[in-house]
């Protein structure tokens, strides 16, 4: 008992010991090397080359029970360098999910991450930005922040290689979009239904796949009455479980996307109540509301003899191999059948048919026609500073 | 429109509605479209005056117009409850409504959002999604702080987390 006293009590002064910082990822298996299970996977083939994780910038919009999650994953994986948004103080009721700590209680929460994950890793070069992106003000700041390349001055495009979106609101994932569109980032989207059993991941392309304003944000349907879930006077109910279950599934995508093996999944939905994991493709909307995802998509499409050439470079590229594979009998008539051109022309596969198991969390626009009367207006007041007068003088009475 | 009140969508259909599609990053559209957005405002407020059911004062506070500040209040039991009323224009305005906020509310009811944002999502959201661009701040005061106020003020002072003002000042003197 005694000896059990003075263990805790050493656990306890002996305080944060920070390890040193790292040089190079070593593959060597010791006790005392953090990168021994992650380079593993390069000697067992799963992934070619992983340490190129150090040259990588994400930036994780929202610092919540998905967001913190995913941060300390890649944080973890030993990723080059980490900018982490939210405008948010930790809270106590934010405990029942996980990575922050009742004592972090009044911190920011990017402070608070960056606490955290400098002491699980020193390595990563972590950026905290506390503000509200949904402002004029606070998106000029994410938008010149994702375009700086101080960390890596020779990278192509914009300062970061992926964009998580972990926010909880419509309005957050809009904004998001917008800077994504216009920066033609490629980003992932990753939310949790505010009843707590469903969530989702998505890829975004900006003009390859749908953007975020193409067709109304897609959601996991719970496979009960709705009405039933949606109880009155509670606005959001969470889950450790669903929200680590989803930072999983995005930080897996986002590893897959980064260091290039395996099926990067374009959408990929949960349904907890089911154990029911429904997926699907989205093309982009030819008639999307979001201006600069037009851009983007034309584009794509002037980019496509490119895209063509590269593709069929690679396929003569591999083809030796391919033939190797041909058996000399075929009892059963089974031949390999190209299945890209059965999906047909680039129709928008957007509206229409959802696979079983997604619904649309919101209507579309409706049609709005301008008549030709509404140009009436013409002959009153049309000065703003004449109007905010108006205004005020009505505010006076 | 189903489920709404007669008298709410009678004025709805007296508000007028907006055409310009401009957020605050637009430019001379965004003016155009704050021009609109002040008609409807005046026409709102000048309709609720004439019917003897004033309940808010906005307006901008800066030369932008993308952030809105006042007051609105609330009749329950003949008794009037005043509340600040803020909000800021968002970048990807009007695609997105503006999040009304009532901080000094903020904690005291479980339909808000961290800040005092009001929970708009089941009854606004998917009208102001359906009516993009014709519905503008107006049309975010009539038919998501309104009803909210209608639902939540009499719930807030009948449970006590909420006191009339004169009453707040005579226990504090007692």
């Amino acid at each position: 008992m005694q000896s059990r006293v003075e263990h805790l009590s050493t656990t306890a002064t002996s305080g944060p010991l920070q390890r040193s910082k790292i040089k190079d990822m070593s593959a060597e298996v010791v006790d005392s090397n953090p990168y021994s299970r992650l380079m593993a996977l390069q000697r067992m083939g799963i992934v070619n080359n992983y340490e190129r994780i150090r040259e990588f910038s994400v930036a994780i919009v929202g610092i919540g029970g998905v967001g913190s999650v995913a941060s300390e994953m890649l944080t973890r994986c030993g990723i080059g360098r980490l900018l982490l948004y939210d405008y948010d103080t930790v809270e106590l009721a934010n405990m029942n999910r996980l990575f922050f700590r009742p004592e972090q209680a009044g911190m920011t929460k990017t402070d608070a991450a960056v606490q955290t994950l400098s002491d699980i890793n020193p390595d990563v070069v972590l950026e905290s930005y506390t503000l509200n992106i949904t402002t004029v003000q606070g998106f000029e700041t994410f938008i010149s922040s994702l375009r700086s390349k101080s960390f890596c001055p020779s990278k192509e495009g914009c300062g970061v290689d992926l964009v998580l979106s972990c926010v909880d609101n419509y309005e957050a994932r809009m904004v998001v979009n917008q800077a994504c569109n216009e920066l033609n980032q490629t980003w992932m989207e990753s939310g949790v239904s505010e009843d707590a059993v469903s969530g989702h991941i998505q890829l975004l392309i900006p003009g390859e796949t749908a953007c975020f304003a193409c067709a109304p944000p897609l959601v996991v349907a719970s496979g009960i009455d709705e009405r039933t879930l949606k109880r009155e006077g509670v606005c959001a109910a969470s889950l450790p479980t669903t929200m680590g279950i989803v930072a999983g599934l995005l930080v897996q995508n986002t590893l897959k996307y980064l260091l290039k093996f395996g099926h990067v999944s374009p959408y990929l939905g949960y349904n907890a109540l089911k154990d029911y994991f429904p997926t699907m493709e989205m093309k982009p909307n030819p008639q999307c509301s979001n201006s600069v995802c037009l851009e983007r998509q034309k584009e794509y499409a002037l980019a496509k003899p490119a895209r063509d050439a590269a593709a069929k470079a690679k396929m003569e590229a591999e083809a030796p191999s391919e033939i190797e594979c041909l058996h000399e009998d075929n009892e059963w008539n089974i031949s390999v059948v190209d299945d890209t051109d059965l999906q047909g022309p680039d129709v928008g596969k957007s509206s229409g048919a959802l696979p079983e198991g997604l619904v649309h969390e919101l209507p579309s626009a409706d049609e709005f026609q301008k008549t030709p009367g509404s140009e009436e207006s013409a002959n009153l007041v049309d000065d703003l500073e004449d109007l905010k007068r108006q205004l005020e003088a009505i505010n006076a009475d | 429109m189903e489920g709404w009140d007669p008298t709410t969508k009678s004025t709805l259909t007296q508000i007028p509605l907006l055409s310009v599609k401009a957020g605050p990053r637009d430019g001379a559209a965004w003016t155009q479209r704050s021009k609109e957005e002040y008609k409807a405002l005046i026409a709102y407020t000048s309709m609720n005056k004439a019917n003897d059911n004033d309940w808010f004062r906005i307006s901008a506070a800066n030369p932008e117009g993308t952030r809105w500040t006042g007051k609105c209040w609330y009749i329950h039991n003949l008794l009037k409850y005043e509340f600040d009323l803020q909000f800021d224009i968002p970048v990807t305005y009007p695609a997105t409504a503006p999040e009304l906020e009532l901080p000094q509310l903020d904690g005291k009811t479980q339909k808000m959002y961290r800040g005092g944002k009001i929970c708009l999502t089941v009854h606004f959201k998917p009208l102001w999604a359906k009516n993009c661009p014709r519905f503008g701040i107006a049309h975010a005061l009539c038919l998501g702080l309104a009803p909210w106020l209608a639902a939540e003020i009499p719930v807030l002072v009948d449970s006590g987390m909420i006191k009339h003002k004169d009453d707040a000042s005579s226990s504090i003197e007692s």
